[in-house]
């Protein structure tokens, strides 16, 4: 099934030190095509910093970053990334934060308003358009957020903890949620948490990142068809994968 | 105590001292504890407001004149430093300690200075008011620059925006609230510095007029041209208060 047309990044051999220190050594994943997979570990295992590699941010000492077979490393603007806060910029309405991405890459301020604002209903966000960041709840936030990623660029999403802020109800409603925003709009995404069962409910995959520098040491698949069933998490199954992650870390 | 009844008590305060000082000036001249000749009583002075409003009027466009262009000049070379300080680590290094000290020289002492070199035009006056309005810009400006949050930048890059696009997105408008803080202070040190360069010599200009009625002992008048500089600078410090309101509106929407 995964065969190279389905293959949208890989990221092969990634190494990066900070000085003396080598943070994340000899990094390999994959994402396919509609992929929804999980980096697990601990903080301090490198997930950022291999974030901040795979967006382009960070030149890697070693390896490669591929977007489509072709190759990214080091330029940024080519994967869309959501960092840890929501960082919605406050001197922006809702609209013009999430049409901000298209504005950078040369698009006319109209045409990306109009752009951006055609993605608000399919976001949740009706309404919102003429808002600042400050007035919105946290699920919002991170809805306009999403957006804005996904506004970003070419179908691949980055995203470091996106519901680690939130509480628990508005979490498990942003993961129903999310789950079908990404089927109707066909994200592909690779994300980092270290909730285990966030990560069971979420993901096709799960790379387990552990040690310093931070390697990748397992994968697993979470062999469950989505939609997934609503008291998945209160399943055996549910409970047999918790186990193994919980031996794995 | 309601928060209606807090609000208004807040409000009035100020009108009620002002209004005491006003009766107590009223009073010392009215009972002739000093002679009117030193001390103008209130009524005199509101007199000689209108008396020479004309006149006033007149150096009042000048001295206005020179507090804006020089406002202007000054902030527009602000924006160029701080821009240039933020961008090259070195000229800031270089560059900060030197604006600190440039602000310990009073602004009485450079005036002389100023007009030995360009004059009694209106060249030193100006001159004047953006050596006066430079320093706090700059240094709000600064600050807001480095408010930024660095992630924000680091989102911006990651969608592939340059250094320009940096800066017009996020610095800039990060920048603002500390900007107009600045410019704030700024607007009423324009006022007062065109006011002193003109003390040196000149021929239109509050100050002129100052130091004209100085020398004629007119009291009543040289209160009648303070009162007019701080009405002055108020009104122009309210001015940058409304461009804030206008071109922040999203700290009013909370």
């Amino acid at each position: 099934m995964n065969t190279s047309a389905d293959r949208i990044l890989t990221v092969e051999g990634v190494t990066k030190s900070f000085g003396e220190k080598t943070v994340i050594r000899d990094i390999s994943i994959r994402l396919d095509r509609g992929e929804l997979v999980c980096l697990l570990g601990q903080s301090g295992a490198g997930k950022t910093t291999l974030f901040n590699v795979i967006s382009g941010l960070y030149e890697p000492d070693a390896g490669r970053v591929l977007l489509n077979g072709e190759d990214v490393t080091g330029r940024p603007g080519k994967i869309s990334y959501m960092l840890q806060k929501d960082l919605l910029l406050p001197y922006r309405t809702v609209l013009d934060n999430a049409a901000l991405p298209l504005i950078v890459r040369g698009m006319k301020k109209s045409e990306a308003r109009e752009r951006a604002g055609a993605e608000f209903h399919k976001f949740g966000l009706d309404g919102y358009e003429k808002k600042y960041p400050s007035q919105l709840s946290g699920g919002m936030r991170q809805r306009a957020a999403l957006l804005r990623t996904y506004l970003s660029a070419s179908g691949v999403a980055l995203l470091d903890e996106p519901f680690s802020a939130l509480d628990t109800l508005t979490k498990s409603a942003m993961h129903k949620w999310y789950l079908g925003v990404m089927r109707e709009i066909e994200l592909s995404t690779l994300f980092i948490t270290h909730d285990i069962d966030e990560a069971i409910l979420l993901s096709d995959r799960i790379y387990i990142m552990s040690g310093k520098p931070g390697e990748i040491t397992d994968e697993i698949v979470i062999d469950v068809p989505k939609p997934r069933p609503a008291d998945f998490n209160l399943t055996e199954e549910f409970l047999r994968y918790k186990r193994t992650l919980v031996s794995m870390l | 105590m309601t928060a209606k009844y807090r609000n208004i008590t807040n409000k009035l305060s100020p009108v009620v001292a002002l209004a005491l000082l006003v009766g107590v000036w009223a009073a010392v001249c009215g009972f002739g504890a000093i002679p009117a000749s030193m001390l103008p009583s209130p009524l005199a002075v509101g007199r000689a407001f209108v008396s020479e409003f004309p006149v006033l009027l007149r150096h009042l466009k000048a001295t206005l004149t020179e507090s804006l262009a020089g406002l202007a000049l000054g902030v527009a070379l602000s924006f160029v430093f701080a821009s240039l300080m933020d961008r090259f680590r070195a000229l800031y290094r270089a560059g900060y300690p030197l604006l600190v000290i440039s602000q310990t020289i009073p602004t009485i002492a450079i005036a002389p200075l100023l007009v030995l070199w360009m004059g009694y035009g209106v060249q030193p006056k100006i001159a004047l008011v953006v050596l006066t309005t430079f320093f706090p810009i700059t240094v709000a400006l600064l600050d807001g620059y480095k408010s930024v949050d660095p992630d924000e930048i680091s989102l911006l890059r990651s969608m592939g925006a340059g250094e320009l696009q940096v800066f017009r997105y996020i610095k800039l408008p990060a920048s603002l609230n500390s900007f107009f803080s600045g410019l704030k202070i700024s607007a009423s040190y324009a006022v007062v510095g065109a006011v002193i360069a003109e003390w040196l010599g000149g021929f239109d200009g509050l100050g002129v007029y100052m130091t004209k009625v100085k020398k004629a002992y007119a009291f009543d008048k040289m209160f009648a041209v303070i009162i007019l500089i701080v009405l002055v600078s108020l009104a122009l410090m309210l001015a940058v208060t409304a461009l804030r309101k206008i071109l922040t509106p999203w700290e009013r929407k909370v």
